[in-house]
């Protein structure tokens, strides 16, 4: 599904990734964890495509594309979706209007007629039933006024209706109480299927207790430092990070 | 003469031959106030950028050749004017051309009791002294030479009385088609809106194009709102890209009187919306919105001026405008709480999208405050598209110009959404959408 071989990226000319190996197959959850700076955000915006990060070596492929060369509106009609770790507010967009330009641009991409109103509305209704939320949603402007909460759950949301081939979840879980965290974690738990893969990225091993990850990887100083099953990320939780800074043979070693 | 009269003496010369066909000529007053604002007129010039208010906004497009005053009679297609209503409007509707009211393309059955709806030509026929007393009224002292030329012109255009208590349940629009007398004329119209204590109504403005040609529209609205009146008032400009149109919208409010308007610009060479407001007792509330739409090279420029006389008024602005290609637009907001005017409740708010790296803004608030219990607040941003909303638009599948003009329309509707007319605010909206097509949002080369 995707192959990241010997990312490096900077950001005004500083190294944020510094030679970033992953690959992640079909129909499986990967979590990125590491310490704040670590270049977590970095890699889950780069997949994105969002401007301001340049790529100075190594290569992305995705279903066998060279993902980055294309532009961030090609790579989520092929199918990448990034929930966003702070989610824009759009005043006078409303999220309906969104959802149905997004959806049509994907469906339009893949060579399938535009969804009629009605199926359109059928296709909403069963998704915002997932995610617990209200129709009255649909027709306020996306994100704006909306809780921490509220807007993490609306990714989610859009996530489900573009159907993504791979979902990057840049914190999602950050700044969610329990209840909207086991509302997002089901929304995501929903959508796993063997060929949709999930990217992770988060800073604790919360989430992870609702979303079960395949693998647990630990990102330091801008590359993979240790990789393993789900127990890696408690592991973590009871450790911290600070081996990862302070030992740099463990980092060697991993 | 003072200097300024140079650029007026072909519209003296036209007024003095005009003035004896003119409506109720020989009605001592309206003589008087008519040779009044001539006076003005030839003192005052028409103005340039050296006076104040007019700091930003070159009239030489205007004054460099003089625009003729157009007479009854020029005919105006009955197609255009279908062509040109609005969809699903229930309305009673008064046509003009080049400023003079056309009765067999206007709409008036059935209108109820205590609702006058006229032609002011006619009205000033046949009730010259009362009609004469109400004009001018509004309009307190003269600001510019514009103004003066219309008040020196007075002649036709439309008069709207509301008897006291009366609800109009539905709206009145005028519709001034400017050209039809074909290129190179001027049209003068004056409208007068009397609400009466208690009465409510709506009034929609519009002033269209029938050819894209050099053209001057000249128009000047009274409001005289009596106490506890609510008014909405809607103004928009459809003017051709090379169509020129000074307006000015001058209201008075007597104690609780509520005063809605609305200004929104789509388009002309040269627009320039004058809003004068005078909140005369207490209790008054004014909301002046605006939407102005700037590309190619048009020239938008809107002069408010609140003046709150009495305690306990409010008043609210919201100006938007989106600019583009090498469109300039001018704001100024004036706000005057006069001594005695305590508990004066004011927000002003201007914001400007620039899409386009020649496109330019002035935007000039201005208070002035002589009470010391009042509550002003103003604010004005000018800006470029938000770049992180463009990413996230592009991240769920929209290319860069959709997303640009999704955030685009997105801006320019929030002033749209508070039309309450649905059947005007869905035609404003298509109109801005068309407006704002691909090409107009794109990205200059920088």
């Amino acid at each position: 599904m995707l192959k990241i071989s010997k990312l490096t990226v900077t950001v005004d000319g500083k190294t944020i990734l510094n030679g970033l190996d992953l690959e992640v197959g079909p129909g499986e959850v990967h979590a990125i964890m590491g310490p704040n700076g670590s270049g977590k955000s970095t890699l889950a915006n780069v997949i994105a495509g969002r401007e301001g990060y340049q790529v100075t070596g190594g290569s992305v492929s995705f279903l066998g594309q060279d993902l980055l060369s294309l532009a961030p509106e090609k790579r989520a009609r092929e199918g990448v979706f990034l929930a966003f770790q702070y989610p824009v507010e759009i005043p006078g967009v409303a999220n309906v209007y969104l959802l149905k330009e997004a959806v049509n641009a994907t469906r339009q991409h893949r060579g399938e007629e535009k969804l009629d109103a009605m199926d359109f509305l059928k296709l909403v209704r069963e998704k915002l039933k997932l995610l617990q939320m209200k129709e009255e949603f649909l027709y306020r402007s996306v994100n704006e006024g909306f809780s921490g909460g509220e807007k993490k759950r609306n990714e989610i949301f859009q996530m489900a209706m573009l159907e993504p081939r791979l979902a990057v979840l840049d914190e999602t879980d950050s700044g969610l109480d329990i209840d909207a965290l086991k509302v997002v974690a089901g929304g995501v738990n929903a959508l796993r299927s063997p060929d949709r893969s999930v990217i992770l990225v988060t800073h604790y091993q919360r989430l992870l207790d609702y979303i079960v990850p395949d693998r647990v990887h630990v990102l330091a100083g801008g590359r993979i430092v240790r990789s393993g099953d789900k127990r890696l990320a408690l592991e973590l939780e009871a450790q911290g990070y600070g081996w990862v800074e302070s030992d740099p043979s463990a980092v060697s070693a991993a | 003469m003072s200097q300024g009269a140079a650029n007026v003496a072909a519209y003296v010369a036209a007024q003095r031959e005009q003035a004896p066909a003119l409506p109720a000529f020989g009605t001592p007053s309206l003589d008087a106030s008519r040779a009044q604002a001539l006076e003005s007129l030839c003192q005052l010039g028409l103005p340039s950028q050296r006076d104040e208010d007019w700091k930003y906004t070159s009239t030489r497009a205007i004054t460099r050749a003089a625009f003729t005053p157009a007479v009854a009679g020029a005919p105006c297609p009955g197609e255009f004017v279908s062509q040109t209503t609005i969809d699903g409007l229930d309305a009673w509707r008064l046509v003009f051309a080049d400023g003079f009211w056309q009765p067999e393309l206007s709409l008036l059955d059935d209108l109820p009791k205590g609702v006058q709806i006229s032609g002011l030509g006619q009205s000033l026929g046949s009730e010259p002294q009362r009609i004469a007393a109400l004009l001018g009224s509004a309009l307190g002292q003269t600001p510019h030479g514009f103004i003066a030329m219309n008040s020196a012109f007075i002649g036709d255009g439309a008069l709207i009385e509301i008897a006291p208590d009366t609800r109009v349940d539905k709206p009145i629009e005028l519709l001034f088609i400017s050209g039809c007398s074909g290129e190179g004329f001027l049209s003068l119209p004056r409208n007068l809106v009397v609400m009466g204590a208690g009465s409510q109504a709506t009034v929609i403005e519009r002033h269209v194009s029938l050819a894209d040609e050099r053209l001057l529209s000249n128009s000047v609205s009274e409001l005289i709102l009596a106490d506890n009146a609510s008014l909405n008032y809607q103004g928009v400009q459809q003017v051709a890209p090379r169509g020129f149109h000074v307006g000015g919208m001058f209201a008075r409010l007597g104690r609780s009187a509520r005063l809605q308007a609305t200004t929104v610009t789509m388009s002309g060479a040269l627009v320039r919306n004058d809003a004068l407001v005078n909140l005369d007792d207490e209790g008054g509330f004014a909301s002046l919105d605006g939407l102005y739409l700037a590309f190619g090279r048009s020239h938008v420029d809107n002069h408010t001026h609140i003046t709150h006389n009495a305690p306990h008024c409010v008043s609210r602005e919201h100006y938007k405008g989106v600019l583009g290609d090498r469109g300039h637009a001018v704001f100024h907001g004036r706000i005057v709480v006069q001594p005695g005017a305590q508990k004066t409740d004011s927000v002003q708010n201007n914001q400007n999208l620039l899409l386009s790296a020649d496109a330019e803004i002035d935007t000039k608030p201005q208070l002035e405050i002589y009470a010391d219990d009042v509550k002003c607040a103003h604010g004005a941003t000018v800006g470029q598209l938000d770049e992180t909303a463009v990413f996230y638009l592009m991240s769920r599948g929209i290319d860069r110009q959709a997303a640009r003009r999704m955030l685009t329309q997105a801006f320019a509707a929030d002033v749209l959404n508070r039309i309450e007319l649905p059947a005007l605010r869905s035609y404003l909206e298509a109109q801005a959408v068309q407006r704002l097509s691909p090409e107009q949002v794109r990205e200059s080369e920088s």
